[in-house]
């Protein structure tokens, strides 16, 4: 029978599937990190049970950490116990912790990959919605909640409904200045922040195939901005060419037989999927949200939809979310002030975005309204950016570079947006409150980023690309 | 868990479509290490000004609304995965959530919780906020057993979905980890066949 790569994955990781029950499905990799865990953990201890299989845990701290001065102690007490009991948890229950100090500490989402610890095929959870981004390697990962690590801790399994399979397909080629960011931001303007709820969606098509895996890395991260369990892509050489040589992906006769296997890993030509959308490349013009949910995107030279033609029971929640952003319906955003602009987090915070915005500002100066953050994802990128030297760039732009963790996407940390201010943010959520109290936040691409750091403004950065 | 059955009580209404689990408990509050009390910050932001005086419009603040059943705008609980928007809710003293619509991660934690996520028609939601309107008092009467929600004024009823094994651990509050530790040894051969 004709399977999707969903349901071939699923299929091989099903230990048990029982009529009227959820399926209980086995877990390859849990990776954990400080805030959804500790209440896990004490489940444990409660239960007096062990972690199962510890060696298939992985750890880091990167929600609650500070950005500067990461070896000194944390400052705030709350969040230094927090990252305090991930240490001792992890020692107490076997877990690798790649903690603060660690040359492998990133968000998780980012050391996953970059370490070859994730892998097409595997079955892979985090208690992080953004665990989605894994599957840009041909895997089924997806967010659980803190109930849930701790059912992954005690048994390796979840009990799990197999979700439905949606293919969204995006051929052709990107203009100049449109990346796969502003692809995602497309696709969920298109359908909204619901629209994928209940799916795992598989990305598919030229313009998709033509993606390096950062690049694919930031589109399946934010399927669960259309509230889809997760999103992913089906393996081919641009993904093994990534993998080979990683600190923990097989090597030698390993490899060859998971190159063997990886490469039975897509959908079969006739597989039916529970719904496919199809979109062009060439319509996506650079992304930006003008409102309080990722849903709420547009081209940067639209105007924002007026409250007039939203669905009358909508309209109340549409004017409410444009109040708290300070905009009017049926008006441009182009040549509005910012005030910070935040380079980062598991969507974007990966080398070839660094080297993206690097290779723009070389040159350029950022402008004195602006305060801009560059939080790398990793120790190993941001060791990388030195290695480049893309620091330098950053610093003769006044960009200023700090050191890995999620940051300003969630502001649980100190890097907060002050109270009406606005941020241009490479991050995934432009809620209410997101980045700060009341902080505004305009979800885009690295490269508009960087060009309203460069002009202080809203600017649709093909101008600025053109006149160079 | 906490074991559900059937409750009658008066709603608490918020009528706004894709609340995310980031209103419901904003991250600066995520750095407990425990599930208990995240009850005082649910809705810190529409709940309190920034010198955590009490926002008067804010519904949870009007004195008028109580009750054990908190009903949404659809799409409720978007967003982050975070278990503590299931426990911030519970917290504060609900027992049922009523929506036209649940993202998938708020509807498992909060029936891995004994917090019923209850989905309703849009139609019948609309009739809810409408008897809540006219009578702040209306109150709802769920029955999970029968998996039925009914505005007692009006008479008006609808049956809701809910997975026949998540209802029977609502029901028994039994919990997924109790069920799957009695697979071990399923498991244990999974892992051998692998």
């Amino acid at each position: 029978m004709s399977k999707t790569l969903v349901e071939k994955i699923w299929d091989a990781h099903v230990v048990k599937s029982e009529e009227g029950f959820p399926d209980i499905l086995y877990i390859d990799t849990h990776l954990i990190h400080e805030v959804t865990s500790p209440q896990a953990f004490d489940g444990l201890r409660k239960r007096g049970l062990p972690v199962f299989r510890p060696k298939q845990t992985v750890a880091t701290a990167d929600h609650n950490v500070p950005t500067l001065n990461q070896l000194l102690p944390i400052k705030e007490e709350l969040s230094r116990y927090q990252v305090d009991m991930l240490t001792k948890n992890c020692a107490e229950f076997g877990v690798e912790l790649y903690g603060l100090g660690h040359p492998f500490q990133g968000i998780v989402h980012v050391i996953g990959p970059e370490l070859g610890i994730t892998l097409p095929g595997k079955t892979m959870v985090c208690g992080d919605s953004h665990t989605s981004t894994h599957g840009a390697f041909g895997a089924i990962a997806f967010g659980i909640g803190t109930s849930q690590v701790e059912q992954v801790f005690a048994t390796q399994c979840l009990l799990q409904s197999k979700p439905k399979t949606m293919k969204i397909e995006v051929n052709g080629e990107l203009g100049k200045g449109v990346g796969a960011k502003d692809i995602i931001l497309y696709i969920i303007a298109k359908i909204s922040a619901a629209g994928g709820t209940g799916y795992f969606i598989e990305y598919a098509g030229s313009a998709i195939e033509a993606l390096s895996m950062e690049a694919r890395m930031t589109i399946c991260n934010m399927s669960i901005e259309m509230g889809a369990r997760g999103g992913l892509i089906a393996p081919d050489q641009t993904t093994f060419d990534y993998i080979k040589g990683r600190e923990f992906a097989p090597a030698g006769e390993e490899w060859d037989k998971a190159l063997a296997y990886w490469k039975t890993l897509y959908s079969d030509a006739d597989a039916k999927f529970d719904s496919v959308l199809t979109f062009d490349a060439a319509d996506i013009a650079p992304m930006i949200t003008y409102g309080t949910n990722p849903g709420m995107g547009m081209g940067i030279q639209e105007h924002i939809p007026a409250t007039g033609a939203q669905p009358e029971k909508e309209k109340l929640s549409y004017q409410k979310a444009l109040d708290y952003m300070g905009f009017d319906d049926d008006s441009s955003l182009i040549g509005k002030p910012v005030d910070y602009v935040f380079i980062g987090s598991c969507t974007n915070s990966r080398i070839e975005d660094l080297r993206e915005v690097a290779d723009f500002v070389k040159d350029k100066r950022k402008a004195d309204n602006v305060t801009v953050w560059i939080v790398p994802g990793s120790k190993q990128v941001e060791q990388q950016a030195k290695n480049e030297g893309l620091d330098k760039i950053f610093e003769a732009a006044g960009f200023q570079l700090r050191e890995p963790g999620c940051s300003a996407c969630l502001g649980m940390n100190e890097d907060k947006i002050p109270a009406g201010k606005y941020c241009v943010s490479t991050s995934n959520r432009n809620f209410e409150g997101r980045q700060g109290q009341n902080a505004r936040t305009l979800l885009a691409s690295p490269l508009t980023a960087a060009a309203a750091a460069v002009t202080g403004k809203i600017t649709d950065v093909r101008d600025l690309l053109e006149k160079a | 868990m906490k074991k559900f059955t059937k409750l009658t009580s008066a709603v608490v209404p918020l009528n706004i479509e894709n609340i995310d689990t980031d209103q419901i408990i904003p991250a600066r509050f995520l750095k407990a290490t425990t599930r208990e009390g995240f009850g005082e910050n649910l809705f810190r932001d529409w709940r309190y000004e920034n010198d955590n005086q009490p926002k008067a419009d804010f519904v949870m603040n009007n004195p008028t609304y109580s009750g054990q059943v908190l009903v949404a705008g659809k799409n409720f609980g978007c967003g982050s995965s975070r278990e503590h928007a299931a426990w911030a809710i519970q917290d504060a003293g609900f027992d049922a959530v009523i929506s036209s619509f649940f993202a998938d991660i708020f509807k498992g934690n909060a029936l891995n919780n004994g917090l019923l996520p209850i989905q309703v028609s849009d139609e019948f939601l609309a009739q809810i906020f409408n008897a809540v309107d006219n009578n702040p008092k209306s109150a709802l009467e769920v029955d999970l057993e029968n998996q039925t929600v009914t505005i007692v004024e009006t008479g008006a009823q609808e049956s809701f979905e809910i997975n026949p094994y998540k209802k029977s651990c609502l029901i028994n509050g039994y919990d997924d980890i109790d069920f799957i530790l009695a697979q071990k040894e399923l498991i244990a051969e999974f892992e051998e066949a692998k």
